[in-house]
């Protein structure tokens, strides 16, 4: 199609202006070629790329039900692989479809091996259906199920870790990202690919109306998530630390330029934002390389 | 695209076919590059959550970023971002 012929997604879908979400997308579509099926969960990305009877995509892309995303792809690499064809396989899905709806289906299919590419964009809520608390909702975070008041400060469970959930499995790749760097995206992505088996890949994408945050704002969040060390940028191969943003050159920031700018934590007071910034301390421990 | 009325199953959706979406409407701030400033690092291209900014070479061989203000919905995402601020957002109403 013209000047877009050679983008596995066009622009013309309808995600909010600023959105994280498609930014990372993007970076994920430049490092996939074109022998390439997508499989789509339920979730943000696939209502705003598919508004019947439009489609973005440029690559055969396939929606079922919310959680039934892994079961489509496992079917689909059990026909390619009868065909002996070597297509890749990916399945893009919200944390809502990955943390919680989906997770016994993901389980299922790590389980059977299949060479799948899972990748989570993690907006730490069910950002589609209007901002619920899911599992990837972190401490604190201010969401209409985990609303602010008197009693409250937002949402009592600390986000689930799904990294050490894929981990456990014993998926020869698992990385963790965030929107504000694409090219660290698209090279997970072309690794995730060429390491032979199943593999996990984590990306934090700021959501516009979720956390409250400016249309122009949600990259700059991406990159704090990573500075204040609460979403450090990590890799696994093989099961062990690879690469991690916590090296030696690592200049954590105090969690508070991270927290204040976004509406879903402008609540929290100076002893929660110390419980949050215990949260970050723990990771540069755990994380370090 | 039509409905074919001798299948009566739903048509799919051409590929590529949200390019009819026009979501240059949805603006109220036009980002404008200077192609004096920019220095052709692509970060705004790649950045763009509508991949509408487009790389193009001027007549000098160098590489300038170019809004496609068919779909740019006016995010401001580029002009935050542009390590050099070449790019300004305007007013577009």
């Amino acid at each position: 199609m013209g000047k877009y012929q050679n983008h596995h997604l066009t622009p013309g879908h309808n995600a909010c202006a600023g959105c994280g979400q498609l930014s990372a997308v993007q970076a994920v579509m430049r490092a996939l070629t074109a022998d390439t099926i997508l499989v789509n969960a339920t979730g943000c990305l696939e209502v705003t790329t598919t508004a019947h009877p439009q489609s973005a995509w440029q690559l055969p892309w396939l929606h079922s039900l919310f959680e039934n995303a892994a079961p489509v792809a496992s079917g689909i690499k059990a026909a390619l692989k009868k065909k002996k064809r070597p297509t890749k396989v990916v399945i893009q899905a919200g944390d809502g479809g990955t943390y919680d709806i989906g997770l016994g289906l993901i389980s299922g299919m790590w389980e059977r091996g299949d060479e799948i590419l899972y990748i989570c964009y993690d907006t730490e809520s069910y950002s589609n259906t209007g901002i619920q608390a899911s599992g990837s909702t972190p401490w604190g975070a201010n969401t209409v199920t985990t609303p602010t008041g008197k009693n409250s400060s937002g949402a009592q469970q600390n986000k689930k870790d799904m990294m050490s959930i894929a981990l456990a499995h014993g998926l020869s790749y698992v990385a963790q990202s965030t929107a504000a760097f694409p090219d660290d995206i698209s090279n997970k992505v072309k690794k995730a690919l060429a390491t032979p088996g199943p593999s996990y890949i984590q990306i934090l994408t700021p959501c516009v109306p979720g956390w409250k945050i400016k249309t122009d704002e949600t990259i700059k969040a991406a990159r704090l998530a990573v500075q204040s060390g609460l979403y450090p940028l990590l890799e696994y191969v093989g099961g062990q630390l690879s690469a991690s943003s916590i090296n030696n050159n690592f200049q954590a920031q105090p969690v508070d330029n991270y927290l204040l700018m976004q509406g879903r934590y402008r609540h929290l007071k100076p002893k929660e934002i110390a419980q949050i910034q215990n949260i970050a301390d723990k990771n540069l421990q755990i994380y370090k390389i | 695209m039509s409905v074919n009325p001798a299948k009566k199953h739903r048509p799919l959706a051409p590929a590529g076919s949200a390019l009819n979406n026009k979501t240059g409407a949805w603006r109220t701030h036009r980002p404008i590059v200077d192609p004096q400033l920019c220095v052709g690092c692509s970060l705004c291209a790649k950045l763009c959550p509508d991949s509408c900014i487009l790389m193009k070479k001027n007549p000098a061989g160098k590489l300038k970023a170019e809004p496609d203000y068919d779909y740019c919905k006016g995010c401001g995402l580029c002009a935050a971002e542009c390590p050099v601020k070449a790019i300004k957002m305007v007013k577009d109403y």
